[in-house]
């Protein structure tokens, strides 16, 4: 479970976010929705710890990300933007140095990162140096790195960026594998239709504040849309940075 | 500090994968600047051998007119090559490097000789080209040499003791041993030492930092459950294992390389063995944790692997500074700039290499100094990966 408090965020004279409260329940894929640049990245950087807020709180699973961000950060798996992988190491030993980081001990983290790469279909490539992977196999890697410690929350920004068909079936699967199993999953997106598809709960973004929240019917119904995405544009007022 | 041995056994092992680093770090530095340097000195040792025994060759127009003379020169390896040249023609030669001295015995010479008037000799030399520029001092010598040796032989036969024309007598000694000679030859390796050291971690100084912050995966990494300061630590350590095998490497080879060149031959011993080797290895140790937190912070300040790599290479020239200063100051070890970073390592190899007692505060004193200076930095570095301005 993870609630924001009233966050705020400046860089020199911009308002980055402003007053963001959201919650993302366990057993949810909680979807943050908004155009490029609205505040999705630095909102999701603060939950993970990365950046402090200038006021305001996180709670994960009721432990503060501000003031406790070691504690907060095992209760976390996080895929960031872009999320790069070491390209001298394999994929398996890329999950196994970030197993090493969250204190597993050896026959623990190479357990866990077999199954991980049975899990995400990664036999293929396992072994081999990640320096020639594709952006489907290096995402791979690093969302198995961010699940190895079994985080009961999942943080993911922009995860199907760049990602063939395939690879991006691979990850709606998981996604919701995690949230059978009780996970609490938050992802942010600019793609509509991907929002509509998986999530359970939307928080929609604009101009670094929440705009509306709700279940995508609840957000058709409040806004009196006829789709998903007309309630979006409706919501934000224009399409612009979305897809 | 579990933490901090994973990060540091990651970093060691994918950079030993990389062949930049390993090539920079454990083969071009260790094993080619040793190389370069013996081959430089050896050259340089040889030239200078050569000079002062071989055959200077004296093209010597009308070189009848000055039996005498010429005898004088051939005893001291003179080779005479007779020619006939007037002024423009041994101006030619020696413009057009046929000769590289020519000597025109003026018509009057025996005349105004016989007359105890003083003679003519024109001597012609380019000073622009250097092997004539360097005989033409010997030769010079030489003719002063020989007119001394008439005035004394006039004075003999005027009654006079010659010894009037000789107030005073200046004799060189020269103290220097043939340790302490090749050390002036050897100046520059206690340079080079330090800086082959220096250049071991920074490839990985760079990838630790701005490196993984390029590919993006500096993020994850702030994720896990390590405190910050504990990451680049571990980074640090894993700099400071490349620069010690790359310090011992270096070393090992440039006691390798002086044992081949045979300096004895000229004079010069070099007092390098094992243990040598072993006590330079040693004394420059401290330098490395200082090295390596120094080349940490600047590239975690930098944007770019690029703009890393030039701040680096700047970052390189630093130790050097003192290096410079002690030598245009003529600077002798003193307590006080033992505390140098990097001058104390110079004086510390220089000493040695001469095979000089250092007094035990000195070698105290520089490691101390440079250790405190190796945490200092550790500390700073650490507090830099603090700042949120890190994700950049």
């Amino acid at each position: 479970m993870i609630e924001a408090t009233h966050l705020q965020k400046n860089f020199g004279p911009v308002e980055a976010v402003r007053n963001v409260t959201l919650r993302a329940r366990d057993g949810c894929i909680t979807g943050l929705l908004g155009p490029n640049g609205a505040g999705k990245s630095t909102t999701l950087r603060i939950l993970y710890t990365v950046l402090v807020p200038d006021s305001g709180d996180a709670l994960i699973d009721g432990t503060s990300a501000v003031r406790e961000p070691l504690a907060a950060r095992r209760l976390m798996g996080v895929l960031p933007h872009g999320a790069g992988v070491y390209p001298n190491l394999t994929a398996r030993e890329n999950i196994l140095y970030f197993g090493a980081l969250h204190g597993l001990e050896r026959r623990e983290r190479q357990a866990r990162a077999a199954e991980l790469i049975q899990l995400l279909e990664m036999e293929e490539f396992a072994d081999r140096i990640a320096k020639g992977f594709s952006q489907g196999q290096r995402v791979k890697t690093a969302l198995a790195r961010a699940l190895v410690h079994r985080p009961p929350n999942v943080l993911l920004d922009e995860p199907t960026n760049g990602l063939d068909v395939m690879a991006v079936r691979t990850l709606r699967r998981l996604l919701g594998r995690l949230r059978d199993e009780g996970h609490c999953v938050l992802f942010s997106s600019h793609v509509m239709q991907e929002v509509g598809a998986l999530c359970d709960a939307v928080v929609v973004i604009a101009h670094g504040t929440v705009v509306a929240s709700g279940t995508p019917e609840e957000l058709r119904e409040r806004t009196g849309a006829g789709n998903l995405e007309d309630a979006f544009v409706r919501l934000i007022g224009t399409t612009e940075g979305l897809e | 500090m579990h933490a901090i041995l994973s990060v540091f056994r990651k970093e060691f092992r994918e950079n030993l994968r990389d062949r930049r680093t390993v090539i920079s770090a454990l083969i071009f530095g260790p094993l080619f600047s040793p190389l370069l340097f013996g081959a430089a000195l050896s050259l340089s040792i040889e030239r200078g051998t050569a000079d002062s025994d071989r055959p200077v060759v004296l093209a010597v127009s009308h070189a009848e007119r000055a039996p005498n003379l010429l005898a004088f020169l051939r005893q001291y390896r003179v080779t005479i090559e007779p020619v006939q040249y007037d002024d423009s023609a041994a101006r030619a030669a020696v413009h057009e490097h046929r000769r590289a001295l020519v000597l025109v015995v003026t018509d009057d010479f025996g005349a105004r000789l016989a007359a105890g008037e003083p003679a003519s000799l024109l001597l012609y030399a380019d000073s622009s080209d250097a092997p004539g520029s360097r005989d033409v001092g010997r030769v010079t010598t030489l003719l002063g040499q020989y007119g001394s040796l008439l005035a004394r032989l006039r004075m003999a036969a005027r009654g006079i003791d010659p010894l009037v024309l000789s107030p005073l007598v200046v004799q060189d000694i020269d103290v220097s041993t043939p340790a302490s000679r090749s050390v002036l030859a050897l100046g520059a390796l206690s340079y080079l030492v330090l800086l082959t050291t220096l250049m071991g971690g920074m490839y990985l100084a760079i990838d630790a930092t701005a490196g993984e912050r390029e590919r993006g995966s500096l993020e994850p990494l702030l994720t896990v459950p390590v405190r910050r300061e504990h990451l680049i630590f571990g980074k640090i350590l894993a700099t400071c294992a490349y620069m010690t095998l790359s310090l011992v490497l270096t070393v090992t080879a440039f006691a390798v390389v002086l044992r081949f060149l045979g300096l004895e031959r000229f004079g010069m011993s070099v007092n390098f063995g094992p243990l040598v080797a072993l006590q330079v290895v040693l004394c420059c140790l401290p330098l490395v944790p200082a090295g390596a937190a120094l080349m940490t912070i600047v590239a975690a300040f930098t944007r770019s692997y690029r703009e890393a790599q030039t701040y680096l290479g700047l970052v390189l020239l630093i130790p050097t500074l003192p290096l410079v200063f002690a030598g245009v100051l003529g600077l002798r070890p003193a307590a006080s700039l033992m505390a140098v970073p990097s001058l104390g390592q110079h004086f510390l190899i220089t000493s040695l290499l001469r095979d000089e007692p250092v007094p035990a505060p000195y070698v105290a004193i520089s490691i101390l100094a440079t250790l405190v200076l190796g945490a200092l930095l550790i500390l700073v570095a650490g507090r830099l990966y603090q700042r949120e301005a890190l994700l950049g």
